[in-house]
């Protein structure tokens, strides 16, 4: 069997560079996320354990087999705005009695649990996982409701939300809601749409109008309890199936919920025993640039993920800025198409082409590690085709069947992230490294294009260019192509599921191949393979 | 006479297993009786053929002599071996054995009964000339012997009809009421007040006789330290006797034996005082528990003496010239806790293994049940050395380093007493446990940081097994988040309180780990089968850890000690949950009385109901002032450990408190 090599020198003083630059990118990442933990902030959290109340993710560890994963999804979801990191609602996924599930939990911590437009997407992500990869979903439910601030943004696509919780039900993918606390007006289809319903006695409020609303529509004087107490939605209206005496009760009953699913992993199991990668994972931290102008060579990388550090690789020899070819992760088989060195030329998409199609032929997932500035330009290579090498690979992208998983290491420019399956062409998931950075272009490039425009339509105009200004504009423009490159800024708008640590890339992709087996592995057939 | 080919025991445990390995060696083959209960027990497999007796209670199963005497004639035996307790001292039982045409293995039914009277007996030693202790049936000679003294029933045993007097105003009502208990107990009102030694050493001399006019001595053994009266260590030679004393005891046992016509293994007990005086007490006319050490230190197998004699030989040529060789001790390990007044303990042991280089007398094995009905006796473990002191630390470490989980026992205050100073000392008495606190004794010998070290391997190994038995992400790093907001976390109850063990493992495997409060250092090295390689608060140590199929108990067995957690299970259901102010029966038993009624107010420490288990009364009190809300039981049902007794509405709401 092919074994990559260890080619890394850990002493020497680049890589020592890079692996301090990396740790210092991932130290402002963890301070991120602790402010995302830090939900409503510490007096909101402390208002709400006196009320005997667990924190979203106090909820969520309960729910969980004991000392089994969690991959939180989308945890730094806006960043950088005005709402608070995490938009008010944890996401992600773990086990629960054995079986993979998808778990969404409000934080009450922060404006109730309100749900802003943030937040709303960021369900919306974690919805359309869970449909994907057939996993039964857990509402963690204590909300009250839309932001109404951003009523507007929410309100009228919001209602998807519920479209989707019965649309997973129809495609037999359970849903269960937990509701620990509000969960009024829209917020009551939550639980009113799931399979099964557990709500926390004298806690749990489902309602569609509360008393002052009830008083106003129709003047009848009613108690939250009447409107949409735990105890009237178990005894009398039937919403609830599942009364619980308290918040550790309704998890222990979804416990019980998810044990009873007879829930069955449709793909095929991983191999029953596989090695671990020959290198030490640590070594990526002085492997990877922070530089994207520095290249690094993903074999490095491939040798530190794949089942005993072994990779079979794919026409070698031909179009060599893109690496492709096969090994197995977490003892899942999968095929890689990774950025050797920025560019992608005309015989690389062919190979990306022919290889895609062979995963498809034998069902194989794909993995798509991205560092890429795009597609090579100039009159050489336009007149060589390149639109239409580049075209077959997005064609080969699209319209492939099997699960595919992107990480952008570095950089993700231009088309090329198009062709290496950036978020528009649905990967079941995309993790980005705290280094990597993707946009249209880079910001000099972007900046020296509008100033060789702007300076020609004046030229055009036969008016006297502004230099002074063209300068500002440069610097401007490319500050701000700069910030809104970076990951977190990405990573805040749900460009990405997270940034990963490249520590975790292991654990991470492994967790998403035995996630994406939940449903049989298929590629599209129906032409034999084209060689390019 | 004629020879013995089957032998049926007419007992059950330890004892019945013990006389089965010898008939093995001898080529006879075995029958054993065994209640209900005792089903599963290995002695009832070990035997070649077995008989049920129908039932639990001693009185419906092994003390039923017409039963065991047609389970004798049905399986084809031709000899009863009555082990101890029981039948064992039931001459009646005897002649029944002998009139069925069986053999009776142990001495003639006269001599049983000659020492069965305490009264009786004690006049026929001083006429033989054993040195005895004064005694008076009458109130003015009692005072006349001086105090204190001491109240006994001529028919009594197990300390009931027995009064302590030390005050002479105390006399005459001490004898009144000891004769009343006697006559209701024993259905004979004779007592008789003898002078009381406060903290004598408790000597025995083991004889035997063959029917060729042989009685021999075979030394003593000193048995001072004792429970409620029961012996718990016992060894032989004691360290307070010379050879002189030595001589001079054995010649007043053979005598003591002779005056009786004894034949069979028997044993005479005696007072020693201080000044090494000592007094005939009484005569135990069967094989004693503590039979080994004498077998250990002279090489005889008393159970093949008896069985030769009662077939008729003579006494071996060893046996007639016998000779110490180094030391012995015994202790008996008990399903019981020394730290709540020896209270018995049920259960099933989990797993019950003592390591080679000790010899061990036991009826339980791994898995094997502890019932309530019979002796909580667990085993005998018995080291044999060429001095005390190296015996004592041969069985000290042997009783360390035993795996026995699921019932609590007293191990712990065993192996304490086996490095104390004054028993090292020799310096023992009967009242050696009145010295030394047995609650202190019997504490838990893990402590300390040893607690500590213990619930960090617990909690990690079980991490491991739920890591390993995982259906999806098992090879996945343990925990892992990559948002991390808390700990692993892992409730360990070990009896005597519960700890929460925390634990976060890092990407490179470091583990931050906190039990209670305190970080504890940990470096997991291995895990191969149940046992666990691992560096926990500066020491390197291997542990066997099993985790119960159902993840809900971990036991620990290190070079440290033994640790059994429960796990606190993570959710309760409500439906299991008692109501607050419940009274929960410490122990399955039967009810004995009921001493409150439903709806009556009680107040704190006031006796509710009274519990019957392993021959035991237990008082369950109510834990605060209130109102019995509930009586659910009644005199004479039978409950199980756990359940619930009264209820008492304290007003407050309160955790169901366990009694």
């Amino acid at each position: 069997m092919p074994v990559l090599p260890d080619r890394v020198d850990r002493d020497a003083p680049d890589y020592l560079a890079r692996r301090e630059a990396l740790l210092e990118l991932l130290a402002e990442h963890d301070r991120q996320l602790a402010l995302a933990t830090a939900g409503g902030g510490e007096r909101s959290v402390a208002r709400h354990h006196e009320r005997g109340k667990l924190l979203p993710r106090e909820r969520i560890e309960l729910l969980l087999d004991p000392d089994a994963p969690f991959l939180e999804l989308s945890p730094l979801c806006a960043w950088g705005t005005s709402f608070t990191i995490g938009g008010s609602v944890v996401t992600g996924i773990g086990v629960v009695e054995g079986t993979e599930v998808l778990v969404q939990a409000h934080d009450p911590t922060v404006r109730g649990g309100a749900v802003n437009p943030y937040g709303a997407k960021k369900q919306g992500r974690a919805s359309q996982i869970a449909s994907e990869n057939r996993l039964p979903v857990v509402n963690l439910v204590e909300s009250g409701g839309a932001d109404l601030p951003t009523q507007s943004e929410i309100f009228i696509p919001g209602g998807a939300g519920f479209r989707d919780l019965t649309r997973k039900s129809a495609a037999a993918i359970p849903t269960i809601a937990l509701v620990f606390g509000n969960s009024t007006a829209g917020g009551a289809y939550v639980p009113g749409m799931s399979d099964y319903i557990v709500m926390v006695e004298g806690r749990a409020k489902v309602f569609l109008g509360g008393p002052p609303l009830v008083k106003m529509a129709t003047g009848e004087v009613a108690d939250e309890e009447e409107l949409g107490g735990a105890e009237m939605h178990a005894r009398v209206s039937g919403l609830a199936d599942y009364l619980a005496v308290d918040e550790y009760d309704a998890i222990r009953l979804g416990r019980q919920i998810v044990r009873r699913l007879n829930r069955e992993k449709l793909g095929r199991p991983p191999a029953s025993s596989y090695s671990e990668p020959l290198y030490d994972i640590d070594d990526l931290l002085g492997i990877v640039p922070t530089d994207l102008r520095e290249p690094f060579d993903p074999r490095d990388v491939l040798a530190r993920i794949l089942d005993g550090s072994e990779f079979d690789e794919f026409k070698p020899l031909y179009g060599t800025s893109l690496v492709t070819g096969f090994g197995q992760l977490h003892g899942y088989p999968i095929g890689v198409l990774a950025n050797a060195r920025g560019v992608l030329f005309a015989e690389d998409s062919e190979k990306a082409t022919q290889f895609i199609q062979l995963a498809n032929q034998s069902d194989i997932p794909l993995l798509f590690l991205q560092n890429t500035t795009g597609y090579m330009v100039g009159k050489e290579y336009e007149q060589r085709g390149i639109i239409k090498a580049g075209a077959q690979m997005i064609n080969a992208v699209s319209n492939s069947d099997v699960p595919h998983f992107t990480l952008n290491m570095g950089a993700s420019y231009g088309a090329g992230n198009y062709g290496m399956c950036g978020r528009a062409y649905d990967p079941r998931f995309l993790f980005t490294w705290p280094n990597a950075k993707s946009a249209v272009m880079g910001p000099a490039q972007l900046a020296g294009v509008l100033s060789i425009v702007g300076r020609a339509s004046a030229e055009a105009k036969g008016q006297p260019y502004d230099e002074a200004a063209d300068q500002a504009m440069r610097e401007m423009v490319e500050n701000q192509i700069e910030a809104e490159s970076k990951a977190l800024f990405l990573t805040a708008r749900l460009y990405d599921d997270g940034i990963v640590d490249p520590r975790d890339t292991r654990t991470v992709l492994g967790i998403a191949l035995s996630v994406a087996h939940n449903n049989p592995v298929q590629g599209r057939r129906g032409y034999g393979v084209f060689r390019m | 006479m004629s020879p013995i080919r089957r032998i049926l025991v007419a007992n059950r445990g330890e004892i019945a297993r013990r006389v089965f390995r010898t008939a093995r060696e001898m080529g006879i083959a075995t029958v054993a009786v065994y209640s209900d209960a005792d089903a599963e027990l290995p002695f009832v497999r070990e035997a070649d053929v077995a008989v049920r007796l129908p039932g639990n209670t001693p009185g419906e199963t092994y003390l039923r002599g017409d039963l065991i005497v047609a389970a004798a004639t049905a399986s084809g035996a031709d000899a009863v071996h009555p082990g101890y307790g029981f039948l064992s001292e039931n001459a009646e039982f005897a002649r029944q054995v002998a009139a069925a045409g069986l053999t009776w293995i142990g001495p003639p039914a006269d001599a049983i009964e000659a020492m069965g009277s305490k009264l009786g007996a004690k006049q026929l030693m001083r006429d033989a000339g054993v040195p005895t202790l004064p005694w008076s049936e009458t109130v003015e000679g009692a005072a006349a012997i001086g105090f204190p003294l001491l109240v006994k029933a001529s028919a009594g045993g197990g300390g009931r009809g027995m009064r302590i007097v030390r005050e002479p105003s105390e006399l005459a009502e001490a004898v009144e009421g000891a004769s009343r208990e006697a006559a209701g107990a024993f259905g004979d009102a004779t007592v008789f007040c003898e002078r009381y030694l406060e903290a004598p050493r408790h000597i025995e001399v083991q004889v035997f006789a063959d029917s060729h006019g042989n009685v021999v001595s075979l030394f003593e053994r000193e048995c001072s330290i004792q429970r409620r009266h029961q012996k718990i260590v016992e060894e032989a030679p004691s360290p307070a006797v010379t050879p002189e004393l030595r001589a001079s005891l054995g010649e007043a046992a053979v005598a003591a034996a002779r005056a009786v016509g004894y034949l069979g293994a028997g044993t005479v007990e005696f007072v020693m005082a201080p000044d090494s005086s000592y007094a005939f007490l009484e005569m135990n006319t069967r094989l004693q528990v503590e039979h080994p050490v004498t077998e250990l230190v002279t090489g005889l197998d008393l159970v093949r003496l008896q069985i030769l004699v009662a077939a008729g030989e003579p006494l071996p040529a060893r046996a007639l010239s016998p000779s110490i060789d180094g030391h012995a001790i015994e202790v008996r390990l008990y399903a019981e806790d020394p730290t709540n007044e020896f209270l018995p303990a049920t259960g099933t042991l989990r797993s019950f293994e003592l390591p080679a280089g000790v010899r061990v007398d036991s009826g339980f094995e791994s898995g094997s049940v502890v019932s309530p009905y019979y002796d909580a006796m667990l085993a005998k473990v018995i080291a044999h050395a060429p001095s005390r002191t190296e015996a004592s630390a041969r069985l000290g470490s042997a009783l360390r380093r035993a795996r026995i989980h699921g019932v609590t026992t007293n191990r712990d205050l065993l192996v304490r007493i086996l490095a104390e100073s004054e028993f090292l000392e020799g310096a023992t008495d009967t009242a050696y446990l009145d010295r030394h606190a047995p609650a202190e004794l019997g504490a838990p010998l893990v402590a300390g940081p040893d607690l500590r070290r213990h619930a960090a391997v617990a909690a990690l190994t079980l991490q491991l097994v739920n890591r390993g038995e995982a259906k999806v992400w098992s090879r996945l790093p343990s925990g892992w988040r990559n948002n991390p907001s808390s700990m692993q976390q892992v409730s360990l109850d070990d009896g005597t309180g519960e700890v929460v063990v925390r634990y976060l493992i890092g990407r490179d495997g470091g583990i931050d780990l906190t039990v209670g409060d305190e970080p504890v250092a940990v470096d997991m090295h291995g895990a191969e089968g149940s046992v666990v390689d691992a560096t926990v608060d500066g020491l390197r140590f291997r542990s066997s850890v099993v985790v119960s199929p159902d993840r809900s108990l971990i036991d620990v067995d290190s070079p440290l000690g033994s640790s059994s957690y429960r796990i606190r299970p993570r959710f309760v259901d409500p439906a299991d949950q008692v109501a607050a102010g419940s009274l929960i029966a410490p122990m399955p038993g039967s009810v004995v009385r009921v001493l409150v009624e439903a709806g009556a107010a009680v107040t704190k420490g006031q006796p509710l109901v009274v519990l019957e288990a392993m021959k035991m009364e237990h008082t369950v009190a109510s834990p605060a002032a209130g109102i019995a809300s509930e009586v659910r039981v009644g005199a004479g049902q039978q409950v199980i450990a756990g359940a619930v007794l009264v209820v008492v509405d304290s007003g407050e709401a309160s955790e169901p408190e366990p009694t």
